[in-house]
């Protein structure tokens, strides 16, 4: 037994590719037979995948989901940063540009919305919560926006620990309440076109959830999206600690 | 030779993201904005300039294909390492925070996308898909 947890454990990576593989092929056999295809595979794979996320951090208590469960360590490497960004980049191929250049200015609109007004949401929920001073208010903010902006503005501003945790738990509730909703949301948002897909990327913003939920979508729309969404937490970034930090300062 | 096509695919990665890494300094915040952005431009500019010189070969363009196929599972890997454990168990002001803007932000998207669709592009509607 510890000899194959070992062994699973050293090849991490190919271990990942196998266990993948088979999520998929169960997910598309339940997308076939239990659904009639209504939902597809990958929705239900990626909704697998988070399933196991939980599953792993309840057993291991660590943050990395099924990364943290030794044997499963390789998933780490797979869906990290560097395979992530390296796929979406590839998926570049069949985009056409002049669509992009065509929803540029739109895109840029989206990702400022994006940006100011889950913000403020943010803000208010922290208000109604009882929070009142603005170091908290704006970290738990700029939690709203990603999951990145939130610790980054945090430590720019010289929020407490516990604020800082609270504003990365509501960034990973939106990459995950993003990915699974994405899907079922796409008919009644008009999801279905590049144009859309870009004007989504900068206001969803979240590269984990508007990534998975273009996914399960329709792949032939990651591009788009994508290439709105890798601006937005350079952007979120760059306002959070400054411009609308400032603003709460006036306004409270 | 495929690793022409993954060499080329490497080569938009690591300079698009170097900007990114650049940028972010320039403007003096800690993160890499529009990294991948940059690197997908590049690989649309570098994918026509070739198509165009007719340097393409087909082996060449599975190495990049191939990546674009497994980007599917890749998100799922990536889905089952996010911390859902905290998402789940930190309480209702999380939950609140972080799905009440989603909801608001997705209930644009129609309005924004009829509004920018006003402008005369629709001879740019089609596109073509990845494989």
């Amino acid at each position: 037994m510890d000899i194959i947890s070992q062994f699973l454990e050293k090849n991490g990576l190919v271990v990942a590719f196998l266990t993948v593989g088979l999520m998929i092929y169960a997910s598309a056999i339940m997308s076939n037979r239990l659904t009639n295809k209504k939902i597809p595979a990958s929705a239900i794979a990626i909704v697998m995948g988070l399933v196991l996320a939980y599953v792993g951090g309840i057993y291991s208590g660590g943050g990395k989901g099924i990364a943290d469960v030794k044997i499963f360590s390789g998933f780490g490497l797979m869906g990290g940063t560097m395979f992530r960004d390296f796929a979406i980049i590839s998926t570049a191929m069949g985009a056409s540009f002049v669509v992009m250049r065509q929803t540029g200015w739109i895109g840029a609109l989206s990702l400022f919305l994006g940006t100011i007004i889950p913000f403020f949401v943010g803000v208010t929920i922290a208000m109604a919560w009882g929070y009142t001073d603005v170091v908290s208010l704006t970290t738990i903010g700029a939690g709203a926006v990603t999951y990145i902006v939130g610790p980054v503005t945090g430590a720019a501003i010289g929020a407490s620990s516990d604020v800082m945790a609270l504003s990365i738990a509501t960034g990973v509730v939106k990459a995950v309440f993003v990915t699974i909703i994405t899907p079922f949301a796409a008919r009644y948002i008009g999801l279905d076109n590049p144009h859309t897909a870009m004007i989504y990327g900068g206001i969803m913003g979240t590269t984990s959830g508007v990534s998975a939920g273009l996914a399960a979508t329709d792949p032939k729309l990651v591009p788009y999206g994508a290439l709105t969404a890798t601006f937005h937490t350079g952007l979120g970034c760059l306002m959070c600690p400054s411009v609308l930090y400032l603003l709460m300062r006036v306004l409270f | 030779m495929i690793i022409y096509g993954v060499a080329i695919l490497a080569f938009c990665y690591v300079t698009g993201q170097l900007i990114g890494e650049l940028l972010g300094r320039l403007i003096g915040i800690d993160a890499n904005v529009g990294g991948v952005g940059f690197a997908m431009l590049l690989l649309i500019f570098l994918n026509d300039w070739f198509t165009r010189k007719g340097y393409t070969h087909k082996l060449t363009d599975r190495g990049i294909e191939f990546w674009s196929q497994m980007y599917i599972p890749i998100v799922v890997a990536m889905s089952a390492i996010q911390n859902v454990k905290v998402a789940v168990s930190s309480g209702f002001m999380a939950l609140f925070a972080g799905i009440i803007p989603a909801l608001i932000c997705l209930s644009l998207i129609p309005a924004l996308a009829k509004f920018s669709k006003s402008q005369p592009n629709d001879q740019h509607g089609h596109y073509k898909p990845v494989s």
